[in-house]
Order: C-alpha cells, then structure tokens, then sequence
C-alpha cells in the first residue's frame, strides 16, 4: 500500500503551523509533542501506522472552521477523524497532515419526539445517540458492530451499516441534516429536521464521502419509536449453499426480519472456542431476528420456521426469554474477538447480491486453500453484505502482502458477480487501489468533480478513496 | 424531438446538442421553471434489464413505463414501497410515467415516514452528463459504500446532473394486509396532535394525513397500518384505543377502500380542480405557527373566506398548500400596490413567495407543483438556496453539464 510522500516544505513549516493553530485553539487543544502524535498513528486498521504532523481537537464549530482556514491558506492537508475505529484507513494521517478530531464535540443540542429528531454534535458516540433518547422509548437505527465507541461524524464520513439495517436502513436513511465546514472555513448548514432536500440532494453526496468534502460538526438524526420487543431464532444446516437458498426464500415469502446474520463453519468453530455460546457444530448457521408485540413476533416467527424447517435443519433453535436470546446472539457479537484470538486478521465487507451467496462462498473457499490462509465467513447475509476474515500472521514477513492479496481477489470476485468493493466500511485506503476494478475512468471522473467543488485544493483526506494515479493530477 | 433508442444513442445526441435540451420521460411531471429547449424523450430507452425477487431487486432502463414495472412486480407480490405520485390528475397531463421520471424528481408518497423517499430505494444509475459521457454510479446491491454516492445525487435532481439510461432499485414484498383508521372530524390542532401521537407510537404506521380543512378548519384524519394479518388487526386495535382521547376510530379493513383512500392522499385529489398548488416540507410542530402566521396574512382583507386551501400528509412530513383561481384573485386585496397585474397572478405569487419566506425563516422549502405558466416563468418554483449552498450547487451543475444543456433552469 502506497501513500504520497510527505511535503517536505510543509514539515519544515511545524513550528509556524502549531503557533498560528494556539491562536485560535486552547493550549490543550492541540497535541504536537511528537511522542503525543503517535495516539493518532493510526485508526482499527493498525497494519498502517504513520504519526501526523499534530492533531487538534477543537471544540465548537466556530473553531473547527479557524483550524481548517489556517490549513487552507498554509496549505496543510488535513485528515479528520471520529472516534479512529474505521476499518479501512479512513483515518489513517500523513506525515504532513493535521489531524482534526471531533473527540470533545459530544453534546446533545436537541431532542423533539414531536418531530421525532435529535440534533447531536459529531463527535457523541453511536450508541449514546440512542442512549439520549431510550429512556423516552425512542432510538438511533443504524448500528455498527463498533457502536460503543465510533462517532457519528465517522458513521456520516461512511455511511455506516450495521446487523439491523436490512430494516431500518443505513446512515444515509437516517441523516436528516448536517453543519459542515468546509476546507475554507466556509460554515454550511445542509437539510435541517424536514424530510427531503429543497434541492439537489447535497446531503446524499456528503454522507459517505469519508471525510473528503467538508468536516462535519453537528448532525440532525431520526430517531424511531423502540419496538414492543424482538426475538431470534438460530437455525443451523449442514451447506452453505442450502442456508442461502433459505434466506432467500425467507424474503420472498413477504417476512422482513430486521437481522439476518451468516456464520460460516470456521467461524462457528472458533467462536464456540472463545465464547461457548453453545452453537451446534454445523457448515453454516443463521441468526435471524424478528420484532414486534409477542403476537406478532410469534406470527413472523412461525413463517420463518416453516421455511426453515423446508430445508432440513440440523439445528433450530427459538430464544424463550431474553437469557437465550442473549446467547443466541453471544457467538455472532463475539465472532470477530473470537477469530482475533486464533491469528492476526483482515476484515473485509464486499456485497454481493444475495443470489450468489453459495458460489462466492465456494471460490472464497478455494481462495483460501490456494493461500494457504484460514478464512471465516461471518457477515449481514439479507443485504449480501459479506465480511470475510481473512486469517495471518503480522510477525510473519510477507504474510500481511500474501493477505493482502488474497483479499483484492476476494474482492474483484464479489464486482464480478454484481457487488461492490465495500458495503459499509468504507474505501480508505485499503481498497482505494481497487477502485479501478469498479470504476471506469470516466465512473471516478465524475466522483472527482464533485471533490474538486468543494475542496477545490484537494487539502481534505486527500489520499483516500481514488487511486493515487487517478487523482495525482488533483492533489498538491 | 429526439428519440434514442440505445444509451449510446442517447450520448451522442447530447455530445452533439447544439442548444439546450428539455428532457421528457413520460411527460406527466411538468413542473419547475418552464425549459426552452429541444425535446429529448427517453421513452425509447426501455425495458426491465433485471428482476431479482429473492434479492429484493430490479434493474430498468430509464424509460421504461411504471406500468410495466407496476405488472412484473405484482406478479411476485412485490411492489415499489416508495409509492410514487402520480402527477397526472393534478396537473392535467397525459403520458405515461416512467420510471426514470420517478426516480429524477424523487416522487414519493406517504409511505416516507416508514420506508423512505424514492431516494432510499434508488441503487444504482447509469446517465449522460452534459458531456455526452456515459456514467455508473452505486450498483444492485442494497449495501454500498464504494465510492462517493453519486446516485443520491441524481435522484430529484431533474435530469439537469445527467439524463439517466438505467436504475437499479430496491424492492418489497405487498404485506398481506391492510387497514385505514379514520378520525372523521378533528380541526387542526387536534389533527396534528393525533397524528404526532401514532407517529411516535411503536405501531408502525405507514401514513398520517389530514384531508383538506373545511373553512372551520376541520377534517378527517387517517392512519395505514399493514402487515399480517393478525398483526395489523392487534395493532389497530392498540392505535385506537391510542387515540381514544382525540374521538371514535373507524377501522376500514377492505384492502380496496383502504387503498383508494391512501392512493387519494398520494396523488393530492383534493386539489385536482386547485389553479395553483405547492408542496411544502417542514417539520409538523412548525405547523400550528405555520397556520396562524398564513391564516393572519391572507385573511387580513377577506375574513370569509381563506385565499387558500390546506391538508397535510405527515408520513411526508408534507403540507399540501392548494388555491382556487378564486381564491388567488381575493389574495392579490393584500398586495399593498397591486398596479395592473393581473389578479390572479399577483395573488398567486404572493402566496408561493409567502410560502418561500415561511421555509426560510422556519426551515424546510417550498415548491410551486402547479400554477400559471406565466407565473412559473417569472418567479422560482424550487425554494431559494442561501448563497453558500446555491454556489455549491451552480458549481456541480457547472461541473456536470458545462454547457448547460440539460433542463436548463427547471430546479428554479
């Protein structure tokens, strides 16, 4: 993986930099001390590590835009970051960057049930989004596995998933409004708490942009009254293949669960290992769960079964109380800690249309044998959005490169049949090669405008998401 | 006019325009800023490409009629959740809506609240930009992060980004029931009081809409729940004895009256026989303020009778804000110089101008859907932008189609 060489003229201007950035920030505000730096090195995809120049975290809009307009008229690349648990590098600095946190952006501003929105500051956790309104029976939808720690400006920088979307949506869905600064200073308020956009729908460009149109300060979120209640049943067979045709079935028959979740036998193998959920020992299990009052859980569930049971299960299992549900769920939210204590590894988020589940899971598998590398297969299977993990050994040399490449053949397979490089994670840097694969030419051409419109110096994350040859021409 | 039959087609015929182009799918969305420019009609682009039910989705070409889609998805008890207008009562136009047109003026109906607008749905686009460069953005796939999301961007942005060739779009099984609650006689404190209070509800209503005020101010209120059968039947029952306190509920449960009803709120019948009629989003507590700053500014010199005529669709999050030719003459009495204007006009204009400075203030925006065309010509039909966002958004469309050749001027 590759990154652009470091501005030598910008690392010589530090001293300058940091004088004009305590101007107009707190003493505490910015970090650039170069043993304090390496806290921002990197993001959760720790095999890419670089300190930045400094990192600033300010603590009002008004600041943020001071910050960006210093860098704007130096020249300094800045690179934003929520809380750093993105998985492909969307955080990951330069050595001549800033990096502009949103850490102490974490208030509430407002909350209306009447409207049903809450207005946050970017920088508050997903799930103390939710946690501002729960207790009034409300919640944020979207929920990313990182939930506990990952800001919402990240989750609006990716357009964030998580196991409940295949309802509720994603990011995207939820957004209602944003203040935004962007590179020059220039304060922007887009959408507000009304549905839809007066006119050309800016919102939906920003959201997933990762980082690279504007920084995000305050955000505007649906929030949804909290169903009566939900359950999961756990159903397990003996192939892939029979347990893809069985989520299919599923929604065609009508019933729309709100989580459909895959597990593969590796995968259950090292979970049961690491968190003795009590899972049968099976090819591939599904958890699926379902909401409501009891009537009508009880209702969507027996359809569920019905299909389920078409199929010969070896396994089925429905939560009689809230304990199993709990362990029902225990295996899968611990899956990924599970396959973390086997070896080193490296998620991916490919989608692939449902309809080719069973023979994307089988050339996956025979991927795995011709890397010699373990693969486990753990991911949101109503929405095709896969998450293979890809096992490795970082002490081992040439292992992470062999990784490496094992998932861009993954990851050319899922556009081969239909998909995408990455669902819910984002580009980053990780799969910013790959792009080409998708795209044509003229397909990131058209993406790249929109970046030249608002940041038209290219100084915003600028390494991300193009191919370095695509966007060389742009960036400084 | 130009007739492509192929994407390729399509791109040269734009790569060689010489002057500005108006861009036609069906032809029964006419609304915004009148376009002077040669007729470019997708309609030859047609045809479902794709169509995968157990994964929830569908490919078209763009001119392909909603008819066509309407059927193929029937056939396998799906439908297009989003529940697209259909403009043609309202407007008096009579060709057939595309799917393309749907997608690029992001029509969408009461089905918002719970679902999502034509743009949650939409997943992917082909278009030809101003260029005559074909592009992709998004894909079939209900997850996708890759990449800026372009496809947003296309959707409601009326053909003047790119003309679209193909969309890809999510689908949803027809749930196997349904039922209308109706509250048949609140006024309009009441109604949105109601409305606001099933909305919160964890009963999962599918739509809240208040029919047009009487000139006391009151009308029938309604509420959709589907799903299961035995579901919806316990969630009726819960919402109404929700709703106790705001009156008796009546429960219609025959899918076809249920239907018709919300088809009716759709497709804004009340205002069928209207001169002039505007969409106005804002959010439902801006409306009580709303309603006494209007009621204040057009009654002023008329206390018999509103200039103007009301009802909302909160599953839009949506007030519907209709005229009488009529009543737009009786408007033009508060005008404090009305001079040689037409009546009529005038009175028009200071409505949706009216309606505009309400949205700017309050948040939200406005949009004239139907009034003169002399009117639509002379003021903007789309809520003004703040500077910063209109220099944004004339900067794209400068990126997007440099000579500015596709519907020049329609999002006005």
């Amino acid at each position: 993986m590759e990154m652009p060489v470091p501005d030598a003229r910008i690392m010589a201007k530090k001293a300058q930099l940091v004088s004009r950035l305590l101007e107009v920030l707190p003493r505490h505000a910015v970090i650039d001390d170069v043993a304090e730096t390496r806290a921002y090195e990197c993001d959760a995809l720790a095999a890419y590590r670089c300190p930045p120049l400094c990192a600033v975290l300010p603590s009002s809009t008004n600041e943020v835009a001071a910050v960006l307009r210093i860098c704007n008229d130096m020249g300094v690349p800045v690179v934003p970051r929520g809380s750093g648990t993105s998985l492909a590098g969307g955080a990951l600095p330069t050595a001549d960057c800033v990096i502009l946190g949103v850490a102490r952006l974490t208030d509430v501003l407002e909350t209306n049930y009447d409207d049903r929105f809450i207005r946050v500051q970017s920088g508050r956790t997903n799930l103390s989004v939710t946690g501002a309104v729960e207790q009034d029976g409300f919640f944020y939808a979207p929920d990313p596995s990182s939930q506990l720690a990952c800001a919402i400006a990240g989750n609006i920088a990716m357009n964030s998933g998580g196991a409940h979307c295949l309802k509720y949506g994603v990011t995207t869905n939820n957004l209602l409004g944003v203040t935004m600064v962007q590179m020059d200073g220039t304060i922007l308020t887009i959408g507000g708490a009304h549905m839809d956009a007066g006119g050309l729908d800016l919102l939906g460009v920003i959201c997933g942009s990762e980082g690279q149109l504007g920084v995000v300060t305050e955000a505007t979120l649906r929030i949804l009254p909290k169903p009566e209640g939900a359950r999961p049943v756990l159903i397990g067979y003996d192939s892939n293949e029979v347990a893809g045709v069985c989520v299919s079935d599923i929604i065609k028959a009508g019933v729309l669960p709100v989580a459909i979740e895959f597990m593969d036998r590796p995968c259950i193998e090292a979970t049961e290992a690491f968190a003795k959920a009590g899972y049968p020992m099976c090819e591939a299990l599904l958890i699926i769960e379902v909401e409501g009052s009891p009537a009508e859980i009880d209702e969507q569930l027996a359809v569920i079964k019905a299909i389920a049971q078409r199929h010969n299960p070896v396994e089925l299992r429905e939560a009689a109380d809230d304990d199993q549900a709990k362990r029902i769920w225990l295996g899968r939210k611990s899956a990924f800690g599970a396959m973390g204590q086997i070896n080193d590894y490296m998620c991916l988020d490919g989608t692939i249309p449902v309809s080719e589940l069973p023979y994307v899971l089988r050339r996956i598998g025979e991927l795995s044998v011709e890397y010699g590398l373990g693969v486990g297969n753990v991911f949101h299977a109503g929405d095709g959005n896969m998450h293979p993990l890809i096992l490795y050994n970082a002490n081992t040399p040439g292992d992470l490169e062999k990784c490496e490449a094992m998932g861009a053949d993954i990851l050319r397979l899922c556009v081969e049949v239909g998909g995408c490089l990455t669902g819910e994670h984002g580009v980053g840097i990780e799969k910013r090669d790959l792009m080409h694969v998708q795209f044509t030419a003229a397909d990131l051409e058209a993406q790249m405008v929109v970046k030249d419109v608002f940041d038209p110096k290219w100084l915003l994350n600028p390494a991300k998401v193009f191919p370095l040859d695509s966007s060389a021409g742009r960036r400084v | 006019m130009l007739r492509p039959q192929t994407e390729q087609d399509l791109a040269d015929a734009v790569a060689a325009a010489p002057a500005p182009l108006r861009i036609i799918g069906g032809g029964t969305r006419d609304f915004g800023r009148p376009v002077d420019g040669d007729p470019l009609c997708v309609a030859g682009l047609s045809g479902i490409t794709l169509y995968e039910p157990g994964a929830l989705t569908m490919v078209a070409q763009a001119g392909t009629p909603l008819t066509e889609i309407d059927a193929a998805l029937t056939a396998k008890g799906q439908r297009l959740p989003f529940e697209p207008t259909d403009m043609r009562g309202l407007l008096g136009t009579t060709g057939t809506p595309t799917i393309g047109g749907v997608f690029a003026t992001n029509a969408s109906g009461p089905r918002r609240v719970q679902v999502g607008a034509a743009r949650d749905f939409l997943l992917g686009v082909r278009y030809v930009d101003g260029r005559g460069t074909v592009v992709k953005n998004g894909g079939r796939v209900m997850k996708n992060v890759t990449g800026y999301d372009l496809v947003k961007l296309m959707a409601g942005s009326h053909g003047t980004l790119g003309v679209l060739t193909e969309v890809s779009f999510k689908v949803l099984p027809v749930p196997k029931a349904q039922a209308t609650l109706t509250l048949p006689d609140l006024n309009e404190v009441d109604g949105l009081a109601a409305m606001s209070a099933a909305l919160g509800s964890p009963f999962e209503v599918s739509g809240a809409s208040q029919g047009m005020l009487s000139p006391d101010c009151r009308a029938p209120v309604f509420f959709r729940i589907e799903g299961f059968a035995s579901s919806v039947a316990y969630r009726a029952d819960q919402l109404s004895q929700l709703l106790a306190r705001f009156g008796q509920v009546e429960v219609t449960t025959d899918p076809v009256a249920s239907a018709r009803i919300w088809e009716d709120i759709r497709d804004v019948s009340a205002f069928r026989d209207h001169a002039f009629v505007a969409r106005m989003s804002i959010r439902p507590s801006t409306y009580p303020a709303f309603l006494f700053d209007a009621m204040n500014t057009f009654l002023s010199y008329s206390p018999k009778a509103r200039g103007f005529d009301l009802m909302t669709d909160w599953g839009s999050g949506l007030v519907w804000v209709g005229a009488t030719a009529e009543a737009l003459t009786r408007n033009a009495d508060v005008a404090p110089d009305p001079g040689s204007t037409d009546p009529q006009l005038l009175g028009a204009r200071l409505l949706m101008d009216y309606l505009h400075s309400f949205c700017a203030v309050e948040g939200g925006h406005a949009t004239l859907i139907k009034g003169p065309r002399t009117l639509r010509e002379k003021i903007p039909s789309f809520q003004p932008e703040a500077a910063s966002i209109a220099a944004l958004t004339a900067a794209l469309r400068a990126r997007f189609d440099p000579r500015d050749l596709l519907n020049p001027g329609i999002m006005l």
